[in-house]
């Protein structure tokens, strides 16, 4: 194979994955851990050297490496889902296979919050395997602890301020019709520039008309 | 005591860190992810077979590995010690596969792994508590259907769990569950704690620390966030109530804590002392002895 060949393969192979595979998967599953064990708080990653395909974020793609593999049926947003570079990244480093249906989806990458379809339109699991639902990973600019709306429930002491930005309209009030599915319905993992948070479907949400 | 043990090399060489190949790491945190998201509910996950027997605890063992990191102190415990068999074999796993420091002192650990006790000393939020779990359904010895079970926790149909309860007070008077005390998680599912003496149930309810269940040969996995409600059943005229013990612990002389029975001699004497290793040798630490003193074998009337 000459030279030549060589970089021209090269410069079309998706940019590397995590540098240390083991240990930065497991302290980027601690983080996601720790965030849903404890909705509303925001968990700071370790810093990572990803350099993910725009949109992406290094949250993000840290989180679909970190739990996405060929178990978990993948759903990219309307975006993400047209852009070659992203879905060849995600492929080459998972081997996830891509979903056109949310509702068949285990996990669900969204790049933006303006692109997260209706959240009913995700699986919520069934009576017998509430489990089999679909996880949101959803990239937000901004994770604020201590104000905003106020959630309840398990991990939470008393109660607990949160908000993201941007918040799509009426995101909060499908999150509420969300928890009233328990144990049914989605989990959201939120993930900004390196910061993840959680919100489980056992998270009780009030304070909207704030 | 925090000890590093030197590993000579051998997870670098011949295992991956923490023996589990990243695929089933990865399978295992998505059960531990559904679990958090649904306290009390148990999530199916591929166990795989592990380099020790079914009921050693494979199933705390792969939520341990799944957890675990390179900064992790760990400290492992069976019935409550850290020295016995089972402890001190999966504690030397965890050291030939990780390489991570390893403590006996419970305040100390990042990650404890438990085979039927609770620490007697209150957990924090940045500890995570893995139990070792035998049988993970606690309907199970009422239907032996898994189809069954599975229907009457999709339900929330537990009247033959009250059923069963009922007949021990029927038979004995009282609620004679002992240990595996039936709980209820978040006043949705009925879980069975693991075969943890009765005596530490109220300590699972509004706990700072993460609360994770592995099951290994019934496939299971299962967790409690912090500050879960966890309330053990009971009636309104029979209440739940802790174990009781006459005396202090012979050796450190604490009180209100889970004892263990030790036959001294082939006269029928015996004594009672702390389960918990850690916190009965903290206290003879401090200062604090017992009616036998410190040591029980130099105690007067035993030959």
């Amino acid at each position: 194979m000459s030279t030549q060949t060589a970089s021209s393969i090269f410069a079309k192979a998706p940019a590397p994955g995590l540098a240390d595979p083991v240990h930065d998967a497991q302290s980027v599953f601690r983080s996601a851990m720790n965030a849903l064990a404890q909705p509303g708080t925001v968990q700071q990653l370790d810093i990572l050297t990803l350099s993910p395909p725009a949109p992406l974020s290094v949250a993000a793609t840290a989180l679909v490496l970190t739990l996405c593999d060929y178990d978990t049926p993948l759903w990219l947003d309307p975006t993400l889902a047209t852009n070659g570079t992203v879905k060849n990244y995600i492929r080459f480093h998972t081997a996830a296979p891509f979903v056109e249906s949310p509702a068949e989806a285990a996990f669900a990458l969204v790049s933006d919050t303006k692109l997260l379809p209706a959240i009913a339109s995700f699986a919520a699991g069934n009576a017998e395997y509430p489990d089999r639902s679909t996880t949101i990973v959803l990239m937000v600019d901004e994770l604020t602890e201590d104000e905003g709306i106020t959630l309840k429930g398990p991990g939470i002491k008393t109660e607990k301020q949160f908000s993201i930005a941007p918040a799509p309209a009426m995101f909060w009030q499908q999150m509420q019709d969300n928890s009233t599915l328990y144990p049914l319905g989605i989990d959201i993992i939120f993930a900004g520039t390196s910061q993840v948070a959680g919100l489980p479907r056992s998270t009780k949400i009030t304070g909207l008309e704030a | 005591m925090t000890e590093r043990v030197e590993t000579q090399g051998i997870s670098g060489e011949h295992y991956n860190f923490a023996y589990l190949d990243e695929q089933t790491k990865r399978m295992i945190r998505r059960a531990i992810l559904k679990g958090i998201a649904v306290p009390g509910y148990q999530v199916p996950f591929a166990a795989r077979e592990m380099p020790m027997p079914y009921g050693w605890g494979t199933g705390g063992v792969q939520v341990t590995a799944a957890v675990i990191g390179k900064n992790d102190c760990l400290k492992m415990i069976d019935q409550g010690s850290d020295d016995t068999t089972n402890a001190v074999a999966l504690r030397n796993f965890f050291v030939e596969t990780t390489g991570v420091d390893t403590t006996t002192k419970t305040k100390d650990a990042s990650i404890i792994q438990t085979r039927h006790r609770i620490p007697e000393e209150n957990l924090t939020k940045d500890q995570v508590l893995v139990y070792q779990v035998p049988i993970p359904e606690p309907l199970r010895f009422l239907e032996p259907r898994e189809t069954e079970t599975r229907k009457m926790h999709a339900l929330e149909e537990y009247g033959l769990m009250h059923v069963k309860l009922y007949e021990d007070i029927a038979k004995f008077g009282h609620i004679a569950t002992a240990y595996a005390y039936p709980v209820m998680v978040q006043d949705r599912y009925v879980m069975d704690p693991s075969p943890t003496p009765k005596f530490d149930n109220p300590k699972m309810d509004q706990m700072e620390a993460l609360q994770l269940f592995g099951a290994g040969r019934e496939k299971r996995i299962y967790a409690i966030p912090p500050h879960t409600k966890v309330v053990s059943l009971d009636f309104e005229d029979h209440p739940f109530e802790v174990t009781k013990f006459e005396q202090p612990c012979a050796i450190c002389g604490a009180e209100e804590i889970y004892l263990d029975e030790v036959i001294l001699d082939d006269a029928g004497n015996r004594m009672f002392v702390c389960s918990d290793s850690d916190f009965c040798e903290e206290r003879r630490d401090v200062g604090h002895v017992g009616h036998l003193g410190t040591n029980p074998l130099e105690a007067e009337g035993n030959d």
